[in-house]
């Protein structure tokens, strides 16, 4: 039943994923990527990280991709106004390197399509995917890293206002 | 039961859509759509290590991941938007000044 | 015995007469120049005299000292000394080229007055005096081999003296180059004496050398032949004596000390110091004495119609210094030292001679240009008449005693002795020939020159004292080797014996007496008639020699022309190389090594231009790169 469930998901991700990058309209791209993202919650939940699925669907697919389409909609880009590719080789290039690329993964992974164990799903272990147990590690075993993370978000804001300031 | 095996399939899998993305379009804005969805896949093989492993440690991680994905997407897109005022366009082949 | 400490003095006098001319001589003036100059080479001989008498005060078997003046190279196997070794051989050797020398020296003053380069003309001369000098007084191959390149130094100063004119600075210049050829031979023999005998030092060798030679063995025979190459080429015998006819364009003083007396004379001594070897070497000893039978009459040959006065005399010296190296070849070592000493008396004393004729005809060398200067220039008449009774080997004379020496032990020679006897016989027939006929032509007959126009007059006295030193000498010199058959006990043989006790394994002694007897008969017999064919020819019937050069043209051409020897060289040898080296500019450097250096410029010009087609400034490219060396990265992390 999981594994149903997780191969659906997955065809949805991979695919819109393949959308996102080939649409012209950068609109409907970004619709496609909420729809990955999604999908990608669904899969945490699937794994039994509900607290960062949660934050997925919250920080990612609500916060940052409504950034993206309030870019979007402030540029005012229209339906594919770029010329034709001038390097075609690029492409080709493209598609054989990251063949490749995706090749290697795997191989590191040295398991391949086939075995390596199963991943206990939603029914067991609930706590560890439960922001009780996220948090405790989040702020005993890994304070220091959060407190930089809390600077670079100022660090992120400041330079924001900062670059787009029209004038000084 | 899921095998680890598939998990892991799967993000390499989107990973290399992500680069393939970020290696093939002109629209900045797409790229950094890519570019979010190798983070993404990165997550993805981070939980399911986590709950292979037993260990909450993939999933701060995982937190800490996405709080800098939004930063980088808030200061990225910021970026394109000045270069967007100045050259009225975001293609990024537009921008080639340190040409040879 | 403290004496013998002093020995050092003997080249050091010259080598300070070289400095104090050379750098003092030009503002000092010639007066300076002219006691400085000889006056070296005079204190320099009397040295050398006390030395030679202290060492007869030693007994017969120790006569063989060693002096170290300093250390000189000092390395974990390898060392040599800056010494000098005494023995009766380095004795004579220090007499003739001090006491010779400083008469030459004397006679100079006369000779160069007028000349410009007088100062520098000595002190090239004192130079040659101290390499010379320690070249025999070495006790060392190192520090003979100083010696040796040193005189060769000097030879090319002294015949490129008047480096004004092209012939003189090309005939230094073959002069060098030819020596350098034996050198060769030489370095390569004394790096193979100290390969295998762990030495370079003379006692050292010669005691090593019967145990560490195999006896008639390549390595020796090896050692031998290299080092007579050496000796062929600065004694001027075949093949390397080229370079010597052409010297005569130096001053005729130089002719006489170097290349009379002194310096081709190295090549004799060195066979001579190295008789130890050349024992152990019997194919060397044969070789040895064959080309110093063949260049004695091959020189003699070309003599017979040479028309300048010095060419003649030059040609006599190669054919004499044959003599000299067929005695040491067939073992008579002692006969060639003799032979070398008279030799040097009369051959100095004829180049002097020749000198004061050309210094009174004001220039002209041309014997056909001579003739009637008897009544003109009695005492050198008187000089010349005896050197050139001298040099045929007409007895009573020093150079019969010697001469006859040398075809006596040739003859009684044990493989080719009647045979290299046969050649040295009529090589010196020929001998009296040509020097009677130069004799004549200088003297007697017509007189082929403007007397108004030249007037022909004496040497000054610092040219004549000289000339009567040195003809008193070609009369005397010869008796202290009178042989036994003639009553005398051949004092000479009888000093130099200890250094040749090894090397006189080679010579016969067991022929008779009247043996003896017919071959000295036979000597004297040709050495008159070369005389009377002389006198024919060029006295009594002066058209005979037209009609025999008419019926004999080719032949007389040929010896005219040396043989054409000098034409064969430069094409076999010096063209090819001329040409090797047109190549390897032309070629190589031009085209190959400058080539490389404006390549790889050019290479650097075009990599920058390749490379900075990576810098196009698309991010797609960039990107491309990225990922490109991830997974370069990858893969070798993964599959390695």
């Amino acid at each position: 039943m999981t594994l149903a469930i997780f191969l659906a998901l997955a065809t949805v991700s991979v695919i819109s994923a393949i959308l996102v990058i080939s649409q012209k309209n950068s609109v409907i791209s970004a619709l496609y990527l909420v729809v990955t993202l999604a999908s990608q919650a669904v899969l945490y939940f699937l794994l039994g990280a509900t607290f960062i699925g949660v934050l997925q669907i919250i920080v990612y697919a609500g916060a940052i991709m409504v950034l993206f389409l309030f870019v979007i909609m402030l540029l005012n880009l229209k339906r594919d106004e770029f010329g034709p590719d001038k390097k075609k080789g690029q492409r080709v290039l493209a598609f054989l390197l990251t063949l490749f690329l995706a090749i290697e993964i795997l191989a590191a992974l040295k398991i391949g399509l086939s075995g390596g164990q199963a991943v206990t799903g939603v029914s067991a272990k609930l706590s560890i995917g439960s922001p009780v147990e996220v948090a405790r590690s989040l702020f005993i075993d890994y304070l220091y890293p959060f407190e930089i993370v809390s600077i670079l978000l100022l660090v992120a804001i400041l330079g924001v206002i900062v670059l787009v300031k029209k004038r000084f | 039961m899921v095998p680890l095996a598939y998990y892991l399939t799967l993000s390499a899998l989107l990973f290399a859509i992500g680069v393939v993305g970020v290696l093939i379009n002109r629209n900045a804005i797409v790229i950094f759509m890519s570019i979010e969805i190798m983070l993404n896949a990165v997550n993805l093989s981070l939980i399911a290590f986590s709950q292979f492993m037993g260990s909450p440690a993939g999933q701060v991680i995982v937190f800490l991941v996405m709080a800098v994905a939004a930063a980088e997407a808030a200061v990225g897109l910021a970026i394109i938007v000045v270069i967007h005022r100045t050259r009225e366009s975001i293609n990024v082949d537009d921008v080639n000044l340190m040409k040879w | 015995m403290t004496s013998f400490d002093y020995i050092f003095l003997v080249p050091l006098l010259p080598f300070l007469g070289f400095l104090l001319n050379g750098l003092l001589g030009k503002r000092l003036g010639k007066p300076f120049v002219s006691w400085i100059g000889p006056g070296t080479v005079g204190l320099s001989f009397a040295v050398a005299a006390k030395l030679f008498f202290d060492l007869l005060s030693l007994p017969e078997a120790s006569r063989s000292i060693e002096v170290i003046f300093f250390p000189w190279v000092w390395s974990a196997e390898f060392q040599t000394n800056i010494a000098f070794l005494l023995d009766p051989l380095s004795a004579v050797m220090m007499l003739v080229v001090t006491g010779v020398g400083f008469l030459i020296h004397v006679y100079s003053i006369g000779y160069m007055h007028e000349d410009s380069g007088y100062y520098r003309y000595f002190s090239f001369l004192n130079l040659f005096e101290f390499s010379m000098l320690v070249l025999v007084m070495a006790d060392n191959f190192l520090f003979m081999f100083l010696g040796w390149e040193g005189v060769g130094l000097c030879s090319y100063l002294l015949i490129g003296f008047w480096f004004d004119r092209q012939s003189a600075a090309d005939a230094g210049k073959k002069a060098f180059i030819v020596n350098r050829v034996g050198d060769f031979g030489f370095l390569l023999a004394m790096t193979l004496i100290f390969w295998t005998a762990g030495s370079l030092n003379f006692t050292e060798v010669f005691e090593r050398a019967p145990q560490f030679y195999l006896a008639g063995g390549g390595t020796v025979t090896a050692i031998t032949l290299l080092l007579f190459l050496g000796a062929t080429g600065k004694s001027a015998q075949i093949p390397l004596y080229v370079w010597l006819p052409d010297a005569m364009e130096g001053p005729t003083p130089v002719s006489a000390l170097i290349h009379a007396a002194t310096m081709v004379t190295a090549g004799v001594y060195m066979v001579a110091r190295c008789n130890v070897l050349y024992s152990l070497a019997p194919v060397s000893l044969e070789v040895v004495a064959v080309i110093g039978a063949v260049t004695a009459i091959f020189a003699a040959s070309i003599g017979l119609v040479q028309n300048d006065i010095k060419r003649v005399l030059a040609y006599s010296t190669i054919s004499q210094i044959g003599y000299m190296f067929l005695a040491c070849g067939v073992g008579a070592f002692a006969a060639g030292i003799f032979h070398l000493m008279t030799h040097a008396y009369f051959k100095a004393l004829l180049f002097l001679g020749s000198g004061a004729v050309i210094h009174a005809l004001a220039g002209v060398q041309d014997l056909r240009k001579m003739g009637g200067l008897k009544k003109y220039l009695p005492v050198t008449f008187a000089v010349f008449l005896v050197g050139t009774l001298a040099i045929s080997g007409i007895p009573l004379f020093s150079g019969f005693f010697s001469k006859d020496e040398i075809l006596w032990k040739a003859f009684s020679s044990e493989k080719m002795g009647p045979y290299l006897w046969s050649i040295g016989f009529l090589a010196a027939g020929m001998t009296a020939f040509y020097m009677f006929r130069l004799f004549f032509l200088i003297f007697y007959g017509k007189s082929q020159f403007d007397i108004h126009q030249h007037h022909p007059h004496e040497a000054t006295n610092s040219m004549k004292i000289p000339l009567i030193i040195l003809a008193i000498l070609s009369i005397i010199g010869g008796y202290i080797g009178l042989p036994k058959s003639l009553g005398g006990n051949n004092a000479f043989e009888h000093f130099l014996a200890p250094v040749f006790e090894h090397g006189d394994t080679m010579a016969a002694t067991g022929h008779a007496l009247s043996t003896e007897y017919t071959v000295m008969a036979l000597s004297i017999a040709i050495a008159f008639l070369g005389l009377f064919v002389a006198w024919r020819f060029y006295v009594k019937n002066p058209a005979l020699p037209e009609r025999l050069k008419q019926r004999f043209s080719t032949g007389y051409r040929a010896l005219l022309n040396k043989y054409y020897v000098d034409e064969f060289y430069g094409s076999t040898v010096v063209k090819p190389f001329i040409n090797l080296a047109l190549w390897f500019w032309q070629f190589f450097d031009v085209k190959i090594v400058d080539g490389l250096a404006n390549g790889s410029a050019f290479f650097v010009g075009w990599s920058s231009q390749v490379f900075r087609k990576f810098q196009t400034g698309y991010f797609r490219n960039y990107a491309l790169g990225f990922s490109l060396g991830v997974i370069i990265l990858l893969a070798v992390i993964i599959f390695s």
